[in-house]
């Protein structure tokens, strides 16, 4: 089979719409999250629960929406309530899944959408926390998708917008956050990375197509840990493809 | 009750939940007829540094003739809540904002604004405090509650919580750590919604953000409204008045109020308005000169209207109940 050619947005979908399992709840943003979730429910998940902030539950994702609260996030869906309905559900633990991104991430999964350098004279004001820091406290497993580079990957992070594991095992349960809940996966353009189960610690778990373990470790300014063995991720088949393409996003406003 | 940590931000608004008892007891609960131009609402019942708040946001379902009102009549001072896209932005650009409780603020797909940037360092925007959208919200659910603060999970242990006004003690009844984020009482509340009868009983299709909170949480309320119908539709369906007419002081009708964002099953957002903003937003000059053009040398939101023209904006038009 020749190799099919696909850019690192279409990769970094397909990546994450592999993790996303059928019968369960996902709480989604816009973009790469959204099309991942688009993707997933016309492969292998048709009853994934797509939750958006501002109130869509359930939506059947046949128009993609670029906005968190528009119509389409609540497109044939089965309920269309409010933001304070969605947050609370996802503090009572109905919400498995939760997908973030953000400028900066540590080796325990902490991420900054809010500021680079100093809070009060920022070299870069950022967006700020939106929705980030409810759905890094609630949702069960956080799935973090961002791009990978020794800026973004960092020791320390300027600005704790969104709860990882804080300052490591049991940082969680110590700061009041719901027991059992925290970062899950990191999905880059380069890897696919987990938390070690007792250190919390980032760890290497599996490359993206061509990509060499060296390379990640390039790019990450902090040490990371390997499992044993790293896989190496398949890349996008040609029906993932032919789909996202074809019908997830045919005006191509995000791939 | 133990205070574990205190986070440093100013609480801009502190709440009073007695005066507001005192406030919502001689608001008047007589059926009368609250119908008014922008003009006249936001003149009426918005002050130079009152705390105001818009829902939903931006781009969706957004009070946007009101948010245009407020800088064409020059208001100063103003403090706000923002779930922040393209109405923060335009109060931001005509300098009418002094301090902010802020979630979010940016263009979503289009990216990270400088708007807040430039006000920041002009020195005009005092006060910026870090919430996520939840804290917000259920800052209004507290005040609608008619309680001081409400207990949540969401902030602890991060930074988001230390630059916040937030607090987390021990929990009297389970000994862990928790937020205690404090109600949020608005002076002026600025909803868009579907449709309302002439006293401000309002109706609300598709997600309703969080409409019912910050109606409930505001001292003064202006209504605008896609339609105006009349109190029998109200009266036959009562179960959809997310918004009861005694919370309203000003009930405003707007077509198209939303524009350049959209109003679920009535119109979509209006993608090259929203962009010549984004492009506009990027400097100084030519933030004033989109000011120019669509607000301060547009007399009302009926000429603002005329201006985008009458063929645009029923092409943006659902036709029939796509969804």
């Amino acid at each position: 089979m020749t190799a099919i050619e696909y850019n690192p947005t279409e990769l970094l979908i397909c990546t994450a719409a592999r993790m996303m399992p059928d019968k369960t709840t996902a709480f989604i943003g816009t973009g790469i999250p959204l099309l991942a979730a688009a993707l997933a429910q016309r492969m292998h998940a048709p009853n994934l629960v797509p939750i958006f902030e501002f109130g869509g539950t359930g939506a059947i994702l046949e128009r993609i929406p670029i906005a968190v609260g528009e119509e389409n996030t609540f497109h044939r869906a089965v309920a269309a309530s409010g933001i304070c309905d969605i947050v609370e559900t996802a503090q009572r633990g109905f919400i498995e899944f939760g997908f973030l991104g953000g400028a900066q991430i540590d080796r325990y999964g902490n991420l900054n959408s809010t500021v680079i350098g100093d809070y009060h004279h920022p070299k870069v004001r950022l967006p700020g926390s939106g929705g980030a820091n409810d759905v890094g406290s609630h949702c069960w497993k956080t799935i973090i998708i961002m791009r990978h580079d020794r800026r973004r990957f960092v020791e320390k992070v300027d600005f704790i917008t969104t709860p990882g594991y804080l300052d490591g095992p049991g940082g969680r349960e110590r700061a009041g956050l719901p027991p059992n809940t925290g970062p899950y996966r990191v999905v880059t353009q380069l890897a696919v990375l987990g938390f070690h189960p007792e250190t919390k610690a980032m760890m290497l778990l599996a490359t993206q197509p061509g990509v060499t373990v060296a390379q990640v470790i390039a790019e990450t300014s902090f040490e990371l840990l390997l499992a044993d063995p790293i896989e190496e991720n398949p890349p996008p088949t040609a029906e993932e493809l032919r789909i996202l393409r074809e019908e997830v996003d045919k005006e191509r406003f995000y791939i | 009750m133990k205070i574990l940590e205190s986070g440093s931000g100013k609480l801009i608004q502190p709440p009073d939940i007695d005066a507001f008892r005192e406030w919502n007891r001689q608001k008047s609960k007589e059926l009368v007829d609250k119908r008014m131009s922008e003009a006249e609402a936001v003149s009426r019942f918005i002050q130079d540094g009152d705390y105001i708040g818009t829902e939903l946001y931006g781009t969706v379902r957004c009070p946007m003739s009101l948010v245009r009102e407020i800088i064409r009549q020059g208001k100063k001072n103003l403090r706000l809540a923002g779930q922040g896209v393209m109405e923060l932005d335009l109060l931001l650009a005509a300098h009418t904002v002094k301090e902010i409780d802020l979630t979010y603020v940016g263009l979503e797909v289009y990216g990270v604004s400088n708007g807040l940037r430039r006000e920041v360092e002009s020195g005009r925007v005092e006060t910026v405090v870090d919430w996520s959208n939840a804290s917000i919200a259920w800052r209004f659910k507290a005040a609608a509650m008619g309680v001081p603060f409400i207990p949540v999970r969401s902030n602890l242990g991060t930074d988001t919580f230390r630059h916040s006004a937030a607090k987390v003690i021990e929990c009297p009844f389970t000994g862990k750590p928790i937020c205690l984020l404090p109600a949020l009482i608005l002076d002026v509340g600025l909803i868009h919604v579907h449709r309302a009868d002439k006293y401000g009983n309002a109706q609300i299709d598709g997600i309703s953000g969080f409409a019912a909170e910050m109606a409930r949480a505001s001292k003064r309320l202006i209504i605008s409204a896609e339609e105006i119908i009349d109190e029998e539709e109200i009266r036959r369906y009562p179960h959809r008045t997310i918004i009861p007419y005694y919370l309203v002081d000003a009930v405003v009708h707007a077509p198209f109020g939303s524009h350049p964002g959209e109003m679920c099953y009535v119109y979509r957002r209006d993608e090259e308005k929203i962009r010549e903003w984004v492009e506009a937003a990027k400097t100084e000059e030519s933030a004033q000169a989109y000011l120019q053009k669509y607000i301060y040398q547009v007399p009302d939101h009926q000429a603002y209207l005329d201006l985008i023209g009458r063929e645009r904006l029923e092409s943006l038009r659902y036709s029939g109940r796509e969804s």
